[in-house]
Parts: C-alpha cells; structure tokens; sequence
C-alpha cells in the first residue's frame, strides 16, 4: 500500500477496496459494518434521534486529540445532548491528494477507539478524495443516531425560572489548545482539549433525574453562546456567578493575554445542563463519579428576570450583561 | 464580595461604600484605556457608583479611534498582494470601502497576529512575499513595533514594514479637558512615559489618577479620584504604584525616539489632534509603508453624520446621534464607538433596553 493517498484510492477500483480494507474495516469492523450499499439495522424501541456534523479543524492533530476523536465525540454528544443513547453512526472523509496514510491510519484508530468508549458502532463509511488543494489535508462528516431514553425530553426551550445551570467541566479548553496549536501567537502553553464522548455520564444523570430540562454541547461559541440560545429559546434570563465558572489557570492565563473571554471559546467535551433546582445537587453527584465529568458545577440559574439576557454577578459584587456572542473570536489589542 | 480578604478587602470594601453614597458634587470621570472601559464594563463597576459619579468611556481604545482612512490604505495594500498582519480586533473595523473582513472574504491575505514580532517572523520566513503590520496603539504597544522595525533593519528584511496610525496621549489629555473633571489615566501608558506629565497637568488645571486593572485597583482608584475632586483642587495621583513610576521606563521612551517622530494624527470621532501621532523617522523610510508602495492620500473622515465625537466627549447620549440604529449597528459599525462591544453605542446599542447601563 502507498504512503500516501493518490486520487486513484478515490476511483472505486482497487485502490479504493484496498485503503477501506486495510484502513477503515481493520479499525471499524463489527457485525453491522456493511460492505453493502446500505448498513441494515435492528429498530429500537421508542423514539430516535439523528444528528449529523462535519469536521475540519485544522490542524489536524492537537494535544489532546485529533479529527478523528472529535469527529465521533461531536456526534456521539449531540445525541447524549437529547438524552439518545448512541447506537449507531456513519463516517464520510474527504481526503486531499497526498494525505499520508499513517496519518489517516492514526485518526481512524482514536475513531474506532471513542467509538467503543462511546458505546457506538461505526456502520457504513465513504471515502472520497480531492485534488491537491481543493481541501485542507480531510474533512470528515458523521451522521449518528440513538435511542432516547424511556420518559426523557431535553430542549433548549424548556428552561424555567428557579431551575440551577451547571456545566460538566472547566470551559474553553479545546478553543484554546487549537488557537495555541495554530501557532499564529508564539505563545507556548500546557493546555490540552477537552474532546471527549459523554453519553455515560449523561445516561447516570438522566437515571439520577429524568426530568433534565435542557442539555447542550458547547462547541463552536462556547458556554457563552449556548446560554444565550437558552435564554433565548425559553424566554428566560439567566444570572452567573462569575466566581464558579470553573476556568483552568492556564486557559486564563492565553485568555488575559489575548484579550479572550474563556466563555466563548470553543468546547469539545463540556456540557451545559439546566436542572430543577432542587435536583441540581443528585444530576452532581451522578455527573462527578465519571473522570470526564468530575469538574461538574453549578455556575448559575434561570430567573424571570431580563428574559432573553445573561446577567452576570461579577468577582467584585456587582452585575454585569454578558456580551452577547459575537461573529468571530478576536484577540483584542487593549 | 469575593476574594477581598484581610485589610487590604475591607479598604476595598470601604472604597465600594463610600463610591455608593457618595453625594457631594457631581463629578464627571473619564477613562482614556481601552482596557478600563472594557473591565469597567465586565465588572460592573457603573453600577457601584452613586448617582453623582459619572463614568465617560474617552477616546482610548486604538482600535475605536483609528479613522476610516487607514482602514482604506491597509485594503489598498491587500489589494496589491501584500499580506497584513494585524492585531485581531482591527479585522472588523470600518474604513470607507467595508472593512479588512470583507477584503478577506474576497481573497485578501489577512494574518491575525499577537504582535508586531509575529509579523516580523512571518516576514523573514516567507521572503517571497511583502508583509505589513497596521501598526496601531498607544504608548504601551509603539515600543514594540518599533522593536519590529530596529530588527528587521538589522536583518535586512527587504519586505517588512509598517503601516503606522501609532497615537500619543498626552495631546489628547489637553483637547478632552472640558469633558471631564477626573481623568482615569492609563496605567501601562504612564509604567513607559511616566507621571511628570500628569503632575504637570494639574497646572494647567486638569486632574486625574493613574489606575490600574483589577476591580480593587479600579475601586481604589475612583474612591480617591472622588476624595480628591471633593477637595476641589487639581490634583494628580499614582493609584497604580506597583507598576508606574515617576520617570517611566527610560529603555522604551530612547527606543521610541530613535525611531519614530511626533506627527498630526486624526481620530475618528474627534478629527486631528496637533502632535498626538508617531511616524516612522526618515532613517527608517524603507520600513514605512506609505512612502515604500507610495499610497494615495485617503482621506479619514468617514461619515460626517456620526456623533462619535460629542459620545466620547459625553456631551450627548448615543442615542441622540441620528445614525445610531439606523445604519450604524454592532453588525455593521460606523462611528468608533459602535466598534468594540465595550464602546458607549454599542452597549447601548445591545443593553440600553435593561436599564443595566448608565
């Protein structure tokens, strides 16, 4: 096999059965895993959710994880976000001519690996590659669906007043380890991604309380902006305490000095989840016996109060209006 | 309150109190640093003030008061194939012709950079290619990019240079004065030039307290800001001891001087300020942008029905300026107050209806 992908593994001949035997079927293979036009499927019980998203983050390689690993775990977390379990998903790559195949071999093997962390089983794949240029080094897409849990019912539009805001870890990690990967800052920091698949520890929560009424990913925008669509979403305000919102030194430390707001970067493994309050303390419980998940904390709760607004109580004692998301990070000069 | 601890807590505690029921005078403070607006603003510190005390956001954000003009000449350098290094928060602002954003989407080669060193690598690894640096800020960021241009000229670097809006504050201290009764001084402004300016301010009448940036540093600050003004003298403080001294730092005002000069300089809101800009010295002609690729003289005036002028002075609220909401927007700013989320029409804009802003 070549050290790189040529246009001619891309073709549909031999090539192609070749990069999908010894790349893709020796990392995914399971009893589901087609070689069919369509993987066929078992039909679960109840109702089922179905997501799908598309990777290229760049570069493709990050302490921490890799495309790969993120691939299944953005995936795997929109589904736990609806409170499905992942059951089964597929992968499509696009692949730039001359992409090294040990690479490839790399990101396929952290898929398979979060894919059996996860629970979920790879079915069906594509492989398409491009000409030199026409993209940047892969791309890959997945699509998963899952099984909601008997009795649950997340939406961004159930928050209520009186209901406490937790979220599941320290924020902004993965935002900050690209940003220093790019290496467009010189600036040198031990901060590595928080990427990971959290559909256990969101199942213990959801046996722990059925009735979790929102849970989101804060991935592109961060916790920022996905409290901003629940406010939005549910016609409720939303009141922070500055001093919870857990952030590692090291993140605040890139953040102070690129004039960042932790709250909007990008996160890969960190849920925001809105509880009853008098049930915030048992989804804690649930949530902290997993390492994944053993930041989890209450940062703040919902009130009746400027609807549509996040309100801030600041480290000094005073309040403060979250600025709402903007269209692009950037580092601001002073 | 949290993290306020011990004695130093309680004097920040007493400073936050007598701030609350303050009731002598009205006194109007203005902050002239990006940075305090910004942590005033994220701190909520206007809502720990009295009725009497007036916070004014001035004109000291570099990326705010930058004109329209210059935006111009950096897409004019970008349309012929140089590649712009810029601090992030540039990329948005307006000039005449959209913004480096726009210049960007339509091909443009536009590198956010943390500073002007990172342009100057990026010059010497791609000798194939001629970089600019929007060279913007004040006293705190100038030393740095002089430091760029010393370095590339020791290098030799053929293909690096500055497109220079650098700004002074001390011009802009005397033409603000009627706007307000206090000035909060920047602190890292003054921890290079130092304070013998600001003692010297005090007799031609005009008061103020170098500051620094943490909430106790900014509480302690105003409280004394208040005290003093209550006395009805001009008076100057250093509020910010552990940083700023007296004579400021003698290694980066040399550095300055060697290389840049005083200049005119026009900011957008408030027109052209006498000797409140830094050019490039003749000695280091072939690392200034305008004379290397010979720019076309862009006006900045941007659009004359924009009040930024009277906001940064406080004389009006944002509202009261007939663009605002109409045509200038957070989404697609104008004035140089609509630029950063923290200036006066922009938060206005975004939280007016909240009664959150004062």
């Amino acid at each position: 096999m070549n050290d790189c992908v040529t246009l001619a593994h891309g073709a549909g001949g031999k090539q192609t059965a070749e990069l999908i035997d010894k790349v893709f079927r020796a990392q995914f293979a399971n009893e589901l895993f087609t070689a069919d036009d369509a993987a066929v499927l078992p039909v679960p019980q109840g109702k089922m959710a179905m997501t799908t998203d598309g990777f290229i983050v760049s570069p493709q390689f990050f302490p921490g994880g890799n495309i790969g690993k993120l691939s299944i775990c953005g995936t795997v977390n929109d589904l736990s976000c609806m409170g499905a379990r992942p059951l089964y998903m597929t992968c499509a790559f696009v692949i730039e001519e001359g992409y090294p195949v040990s690479d490839l071999r790399k990101i396929t093997e952290a898929m398979a690996k979060t894919a059996r962390e996860a629970g979920v089983r790879l079915v069906a794949g594509d492989t398409k590659v491009a000409g030199k240029g026409q993209v940047d080094g892969l791309f890959i897409t997945t699509t998963g669906v899952g099984e909601i849990l008997p009795g649950v019912a997340t939406s961004g539009a159930l928050a209520k007043p009186g209901d406490k805001i937790l979220v599941t870890g320290d924020i902004g990690r993965h935002g900050c380890t690209i940003l220093l990967a790019r290496d467009d800052f010189g600036i040198e920091a031990e901060v590595t991604s928080d990427c990971a698949p959290l559909w256990h520890p969101v199942e213990a929560a959801l046996k722990a309380v059925p009735d979790i009424h929102v849970i989101r990913d804060a991935t592109r925008g961060g916790v920022g902006t996905v409290l901003y669509e629940i406010a939005a979403e549910s016609g409720v305000g939303i009141r922070l305490n500055a001093a919870d919102i857990p952030v590692a030194p090291e993140v605040r430390g890139v953040c102070g000095m690129l004039g960042l707001e932790p709250l909007y970067l990008a996160c890969e493994g960190r849920l925001v989840m809105v509880v009853p309050g008098d049930r915030a303390e048992r989804v804690l419980e649930a949530l902290n016996a997993f390492p994944d998940t053993e930041g989890a904390r209450v940062i703040g709760e919902v009130t009746s109060e400027l609807p549509g607004r996040v309100v801030m109580t600041t480290e000094i004692g005073s309040e403060t209006l979250l600025p709402e998301p903007g269209n692009e990070l950037l580092p601001r000069i002073c | 309150m949290s993290g306020a601890s011990g004695s130093a807590g309680n004097a920040v505690s007493r400073a936050a109190d007598y701030l609350k029921h303050y009731d002598g005078p009205e006194v109007r403070i203005m902050e002239v640093c990006g940075t305090h607006t910004h942590e005033i603003f994220r701190l909520g510190i206007r809502r720990m003030l009295s009725e009497k005390i007036r916070l004014i956001s001035g004109p000291g954000c570099p990326v705010c008061v930058t004109p329209a003009g210059f935006i111009d000449e950096a897409v004019y350098l970008a349309d012929k194939n140089c590649v712009i290094c810029t601090f992030g928060d540039l990329v948005r602002v307006p000039g005449n012709h959209g913004s480096l954003q726009r210049a960007r989407e339509k091909g443009a080669q536009i590198r956010v950079v943390y500073s002007p060193q990172d342009a100057e690598r990026y010059a010497e690894e791609h000798p194939d290619q001629e970089v600019v640096f929007l060279s913007v800020g004040f006293e705190t960021t100038t030393p740095s990019e002089c430091i760029a241009v010393r370095d590339a000229k020791r290098k030799g670097l053929k293909n690096f240079s500055l497109l220079t809006a650098n700004k002074t504050m001390p011009s802009a201290y005397r033409a603000m004065s009627d706007a307000a009764d206090v000035y909060l001084y920047p602190g890292h402004v003054h921890a290079m030039i130092g304070t013998k300016l600001c003692e010297a301010l005090t007799e031609e009448g005009i008061s103020g307290v170098c500051a620094g940036f943490t909430g106790k540093e900014l509480v302690t600050a105003l409280a004394a800001a208040v005290t003093s003004f209550e006395k009805g003298e001009p008076f100057f403080l250093n509020a910010y001891p552990r940083v700023v001294r007296q004579e400021g730092s003698p290694a980066a005002i040399r550095l300055v001087d060697e290389i840049m000069e005083p200049c005119d300089a026009f900011w957008r809101g408030l027109g052209v300020i006498p000797e409140s800009g830094m050019r490039l010295r003749e000695a280091y002609a072939d690392y200034d942008a305008r004379k290397k690729y010979d720019i076309p003289v862009m006006k900045g005036n941007g659009n004359p029905a924009c009040r930024c002028g009277d906001v940064l002075r406080g004389s009006i609220e944002p509202h009261m300026c007939p663009m605002f909401g109409r045509g200038c927007t957070p989404e697609h700013p104008v004035g140089a107050c609509m630029v950063s989320s923290e200036g006066a029409c922009s938060a206005w804009y975004q939280y007016g209806d909240t009664g959150m802003i004062r």
